[in-house]
């Protein structure tokens, strides 16, 4: 019986420690780790429901927690990654009707999702605060 | 053409071993439009509750259609984030043993966290 040939060392494709960062492409990184941050973010939203339907006792603690520095900057973080993977699934569902691939408009749409995360989480947040005070 | 090897159903549903085609991906953007659509209207209902008091909370929480809304919510959230972690999972994650538990342990705090949602949500509008 023939010996198996040895296994060849073949170059595996270059990933992410290989490639310069490109926009388009840390834009569609991002889109991947706000979608993993929401997923574990959805704890805070159960929590919220569970503590308003157990007592005002566990109401008055997420409130608290919530509410104090560390809880306010978690949740800006939460509004922006919730509204840059709402945007970039926008731009999913153009690429979805076969729009948007050609060099400009990749940057483009990018660019403008990037933008309108950042300002439409200030809105928010403006709103927020306003109707609070 | 005939192959022994494909029963006549399986040539009519034409797929292949993995018994899904393009459900995933479907699901995915019917998932992201509800989704779209119901979080602006929770983004809308948060807004209107900060710093509101227990009563108040709770009281709209028991509105029909914000409880609605939410559930609603619940199920396009939920739905999307499993298939979401599940790619993500298949990609990064090669020990097959590590990816099968961590795909099992994905629909399970999918899963809790949806009841989760959804049982509060009913016990406020059940007047609890």
């Amino acid at each position: 019986m023939a010996d198996s040939p040895p296994r060849i060392v073949r170059p595996i494709s270059p990933h992410l420690q290989i490639y310069r960062p490109l926009f388009t492409m840390v834009m569609s990184i991002v889109h991947r780790i706000t979608g993993m941050a929401l997923y574990f973010g959805t704890v805070l939203l159960v929590w919220w429901l569970l503590a308003a339907a157990s007592s005002p006792n566990a109401y008055t603690t997420f409130a608290n927690v919530a509410g104090s520095w560390i809880g306010r900057l978690v949740l800006l973080g939460f509004t922006w990654a919730l509204i840059h993977h709402a945007l970039g699934g926008v731009r999913h569902l153009i690429w979805d009707t076969i729009h948007g691939f050609g060099p400009k408009e990749r940057v483009l749409l990018a660019k403008a999702t990037l933008a309108g995360s950042i300002a439409l989480t200030i809105i928010v947040w403006a709103i927020g605060l306003a109707v609070k005070s | 053409m005939h192959s022994p090897m494909r029963t006549p159903l399986g040539r009519v549903r034409g797929l292949g071993s993995a018994r899904s085609g393009t459900e995933h991906f479907f699901v995915q953007r019917l998932t992201a439009i509800g989704t779209l659509i119901l979080a602006v209207i929770f983004l809308c209902i948060v807004i209107s509750l900060l710093g509101e008091s227990y009563n108040t909370v709770h009281a709209t929480l028991a509105n029909p259609l914000v409880a609605v809304v939410i559930l609603l919510m619940l199920l396009s959230i939920t739905v999307h984030m499993r298939i979401g972690m599940q790619v993500v999972i298949e990609d990064y994650l090669h020990n097959e043993g590590v990816k099968v538990l961590a795909i099992i342990a994905n629909t399970f705090f999918t899963t809790v966290i949806g009841l989760a949602g959804a049982f509060a949500v009913l016990k406020i509008s059940m007047g609890g």
